[in-house]
């Protein structure tokens, strides 16, 4: 209960002072999960509306897929995203291994499943008879699909948010494509990771409490954004 | 469903590449940023892997930014046992690699892996355990010392406990090394029981551990030194010929790894490892906080035992 304690007061300790390594890594966690949620709410938002309003063979097969891998273990594609960025893959001469692009790579192919099919939900969850209202109302087509996909705009942030908790909390990619290097790839995670096995389970417990708070002051944001448009 | 997939699949895929080429380029940028805020920013980086434990005693955080001064170039450590650091060499994704495991290393570099190898500083192994001594074994010889061990976790496994690396690193090398000098046929060991422990980690995180559980650990004294004031450990048996670790520091071959790129760098890195300065830089490390230096430098450390290297493996540079 103490080490609880001390880790809390440790932890506001830490982001009172400014203490330039936990800002550094903090700002590191934060930008790589930041820029692996756009990458793959650019891809799959689309994809997930294009899904969703085509009716195809196969495409509840293809569905079922998606939501199969909403639970992809993050050491599984660490290793395979590894196997394709290591200078002996495919995708070596990037050199992307052991760097930040590496991290968000990894979680961009982590979360896609979950920001597609979360998509898919949130668009087939619109109640049908809004679309035929608004085409009903004169609307054409692609004026209907936008009522829906405004119609669906708390669902998909939904879907965005929990894709962004998944990327910033995972630590099985960003451990094994960033290799935890200090000052470059430690992110929030590994560092946790690293402290706590070293023993030094203050400071993990404050990283770990920055880490929530991160979480809970971006959702509070876009809760009050959405409120307000 | 083809068509479908000509308008969205391939547009994805290839926003998809593109973004990633761009996340592959700007991070690096950004991180050079955010790290000139305590450095500064660097043309070139420049990657290395290395054991586990130079980086758990902070060793490379202490020498890192003085090599970062010197050539111009970020020093990316990535710290993995000393198999796997092989391995990255072996797959180019780190351009050298310092590491400690003697019959490994040969096998790296007589497969053509590795080249320009110095040896660069030494320390020795201990055995460290609970104070009270559950197997008795305080001041006994390495091999002796494990016979008792291993009768006293057989016979009681709630009482003598033994936690092994178990991560193919040098220090696991060394302890199966040993277990065989003291007549074992270590797959038998291995599976002998509850007793003994296989952490699957690091230097410091196995010696948390073995702490934890009130264990016996085979550790490098200068992790030990490090990680004193966390462990509930006493070093048990400290003396022994077997227990001489030297850490040496290999270039990537680029004629054998092709993808290996920066030899002339590396090159660099080995020749400033071994120069004065930066041995004088090892040999002081650690005094202020622990008395005495966490490890002995090649040059003046005074490494007589049978198994240490050559005068020409640590004083003559490579190119």
């Amino acid at each position: 209960m103490q080490e609880l304690w001390e880790g809390l007061v440790q932890a506001v300790k830490l982001v009172v002072s400014l203490d330039p390594e936990v800002i550094e890594i903090s700002v590191r966690s934060l930008y790589v999960s930041a820029a692996a949620i756009l990458i793959a709410a650019a891809i799959c938002i689309p994809v997930g509306g294009l899904i969703n309003f085509h009716d195809f063979r196969g495409k509840r097969v293809l569905i079922n897929v998606i939501q199969t891998f909403y639970s992809l273990p993050t050491v599984v594609v660490g290793l395979f995203v590894f196997l394709f960025i290591s200078r002996a893959g495919p995708l070596g001469g990037m050199g992307l291994l052991f760097t930040p692009g590496a991290i968000i790579l990894g979680q961009v192919i982590l979360i896609m499943p979950i920001l597609t099919g979360m998509t898919i939900s949130a668009l087939s969850g619109v109640d049908r008879s809004i679309r035929d209202t608004a085409l009903g109302a004169g609307a054409s087509q692609s004026q209907a699909i936008w009522t829906i996909i405004k119609e669906a705009r708390f669902a998909v942030v939904g879907a965005v948010i929990l894709g962004f908790g998944r990327a910033i909390s995972e630590v099985g990619a960003a451990m094994m494509l960033g290799g935890n290097i200090r000052g470059f790839t430690r992110v929030l995670t590994t560092a946790i990771s690293l402290y706590t096995q070293e023993g030094e389970l203050v400071l993990s417990l404050a990283l770990g409490i920055i880490l929530i708070g991160i979480a809970t002051v971006i959702n509070v944001v876009v809760n009050i954004l959405l409120q307000r448009y | 469903m083809a068509k479908i997939f000509k308008q969205f699949a391939l547009p994805a895929l290839t926003i998809l590449i593109l973004l990633s080429m761009v996340a592959g380029c700007t991070p690096a940028g950004q991180a050079a940023e955010n790290k000139s805020a305590q450095t500064q920013s660097f043309a070139t980086r420049f990657k290395i892997a290395t054991t586990t434990s130079l980086n758990d005693t902070g060793l490379w955080d202490y020498l890192t930014p003085v090599f970062e001064k010197k050539f111009n170039t970020a020093l990316d450590v990535v710290a993995a046992g000393t198999g796997a650091a092989l391995d990255y060499g072996k797959r180019g994704d780190v351009d050298a690699v310092t590491v400690h495991d003697p019959a490994a290393e040969a096998q790296f570099i007589s497969d053509g892996y590795g080249i320009n190898k110095r040896s660069f500083a030494f320390n020795y192994f201990i055995v460290v355990g609970p104070a009270a001594d559950p197997a008795g074994i305080k001041g006994l010889l390495p091999e002796d010392a494990f016979k008792k061990i291993y009768a006293g976790g057989v016979a009681d496994a709630a009482k003598v406990k033994f936690v092994s690396r178990g991560d193919n690193s040098g220090t696991y090398a060394k302890e199966k090394l040993i277990w065989q000098a003291a007549g074992f046929n270590y797959p038998d060991v291995e599976k002998s029981g509850k007793w003994y422990i296989e952490a699957g980690k690091g230097m410091g995180p196995s010696l948390v551990m073995a702490s934890e559980q009130g264990a016996y650990i085979l550790t490098d004294v200068s992790t030990f030194l490090a990680y004193g004031s966390k462990l509930n450990l006493i070093p048990v048996v400290e003396s022994g010929q077997i227990f001489l670790n030297v850490y040496d520091a290999i270039a990537i071959n680029p004629a054998k790894v092709t993808t290996a790129k920066m030899l002339p760098m590396a090159n660099n890195f080995i020749n400033w490892l071994i120069s004065d300065d930066v041995q004088n830089l090892i040999a002081t490390y650690g005094v202020d906080k622990y008395d005495k230096p966490l490890f002995s430098p090649m040059k003046g450390g005074g490494c007589k035992d049978p198994g240490c290297p050559k005068v020409e493996d640590y004083t003559v540079p490579v190119n």
